[in-house]
């Protein structure tokens, strides 16, 4: 004789609907534990097993992973503010000055967002390093590597775009020194190498396209902030996913020489 | 070439040529026609009313421009730090333009004596225009370096 909450439980789990979310049964079995990965879109990302060296913080510091935390953090702190700030000269500066005064939790948001950008440099640097040091950019690892210097210059680009949006005087004469660099592209640079052979001016090169005038104005505000908040987490998102993908296509996560046993 | 072959060829022929030009449409779209900046010329009043050996900074907010009358005329410095591209500024006591980003230094005629510049502020045409006012183009540039500051529209004579 089953209790009425038992049998509650088991009309429950007999129904469509139940039987569409949990696909499987919970007891601790060899295949359970596979399935319970496989059939999850967000924890098929792992590997379904891994070697006992991966759970080894001190061989990859964890840094990649931390990187991609705070790529997550970003994003969504991001998006908040995103609901207060206007990317137009009349209102950007103001609207991140309401977010740090008038806004509740808006200077937690922001100093989540900026901190974790800084952090985010910085753990790409160490991850690298680390790559670096333990040779995982060798073979079979090269592409990923390249990859991997494609999502270093996206996060630098990001901080970037990001730093002009406050609209206040460092970001503008920072990014005006910043842009600058862009005068002397060769070919598309008004003061780069074969660029005034071919054309270019202050007024139809590269840099003028990046800024969308002759100085950082407001055309420049809206299109970096088009480029922060749209175009580059986009690609970024699209790269880290081949990053990710690949990293388990090349024999999983590195670790040490298991040959050698000197670890 | 067999009628397959055609319609392979003409259709990845088609999709390219969609794409390319969607590219360079997009390319296109990002060069602005029309600009909200102020024009590169502008007048800027009568000789007159300049005091010799006075930096005018009247027009360094809206062009970014100095304008320096001597005792026998005039010369126009742009306010664009020749470094990295900061707005320097007129220290009237100390008879020096300054650069508060990284501290580069300049005389009063725009040669540079201390700090990370490499070369001096650039100057830019300046003229009479028919109505006897002051006329500065800041798209016509005039480099220390390259012997430019002697060219005549580079320094206006003016009693």
């Amino acid at each position: 004789m089953l209790g009425i909450v038992e049998q509650l439980r088991d009309k429950m789990q007999r129904t469509e609907v139940y039987k569409s979310i949990f696909r499987h049964s919970y007891q601790d079995t060899q295949r359970n534990r596979a399935l319970q990965i496989l059939d999850n879109v967000f924890l098929h990302l792992h590997p379904v097993r891994i070697s006992r060296h991966a759970t080894n913080i001190g061989f990859t510091w964890g840094m990649g992973g931390i990187t991609f935390l705070l790529f997550i953090i970003l994003t969504v702190t991001g998006v908040i503010l995103m609901f207060y700030y206007r990317p137009a000269a009349e209102y950007a500066y103001d609207d991140m000055k309401y977010l740090m005064n008038d806004v509740a939790f808006g200077p937690l948001m922001r100093n989540m967002h900026r901190w974790a950008a800084h952090a985010m440099v910085i753990t790409v640097m160490l991850h690298m390093f680390r790559v670096f040091l333990t040779g995982s950019y060798k073979a079979p690892r090269q592409f990923n590597w390249v990859i991997g210097v494609f999502l270093l210059t996206l996060t630098l680009f990001l901080s970037f775009t990001g730093y002009l949006l406050p609209w206040d005087q460092l970001a503008i004469w920072a990014v005006t020194v910043g842009t600058n660099m862009a005068r002397a592209t060769p070919f598309l640079g008004s003061e780069g190498p074969f660029g005034p052979e071919l054309g270019m001016r202050i007024d139809n090169d590269v840099r003028f396209v990046l800024l969308g005038g002759t100085q950082v104005g407001p055309p420049t505000l809206l299109r970096f902030y088009v480029l922060h908040c749209i175009f580059l987490p986009l690609i970024a998102a699209v790269l880290m996913t081949v990053h990710f993908w690949r990293i388990r296509k090349d024999g999983g996560i590195s670790g040490p020489d298991v040959s050698t046993k000197k670890f | 070439m067999s009628r397959k072959n055609f319609l392979n060829v003409a259709g990845w022929f088609a999709f390219f040529s969609f794409l390319a030009t969607a590219v360079v449409g997009a390319i296109r779209l990002m060069v602005p026609r029309v600009l909200y900046e102020a024009p590169s010329a502008f007048k800027a009043g009568y000789p007159e009313d300049y005091i010799v050996g006075k930096v005018n900074e009247n027009y360094k907010d809206e062009y970014r421009v100095w304008i320096v009358r001597e005792i026998d005329g005039f010369y126009a410095l742009a306010a664009i730090c020749t470094h990295l591209g900061c707005t320097p500024r007129w220290l009237s006591l100390e008879k020096m333009f300054k650069c508060p980003c990284h501290g580069s230094g300049y005389h009063k005629d725009g040669v540079n004596f201390e700090g990370p510049t490499p070369r001096p502020l650039e100057r830019l045409k300046i003229t009479l225009a028919d109505d006897g006012q002051l006329l500065v183009d800041r798209n016509i540039k005039f480099l220390y370096e390259k012997q430019e500051w002697s060219k005549p529209d580079a320094y206006l004579n003016y009693g």
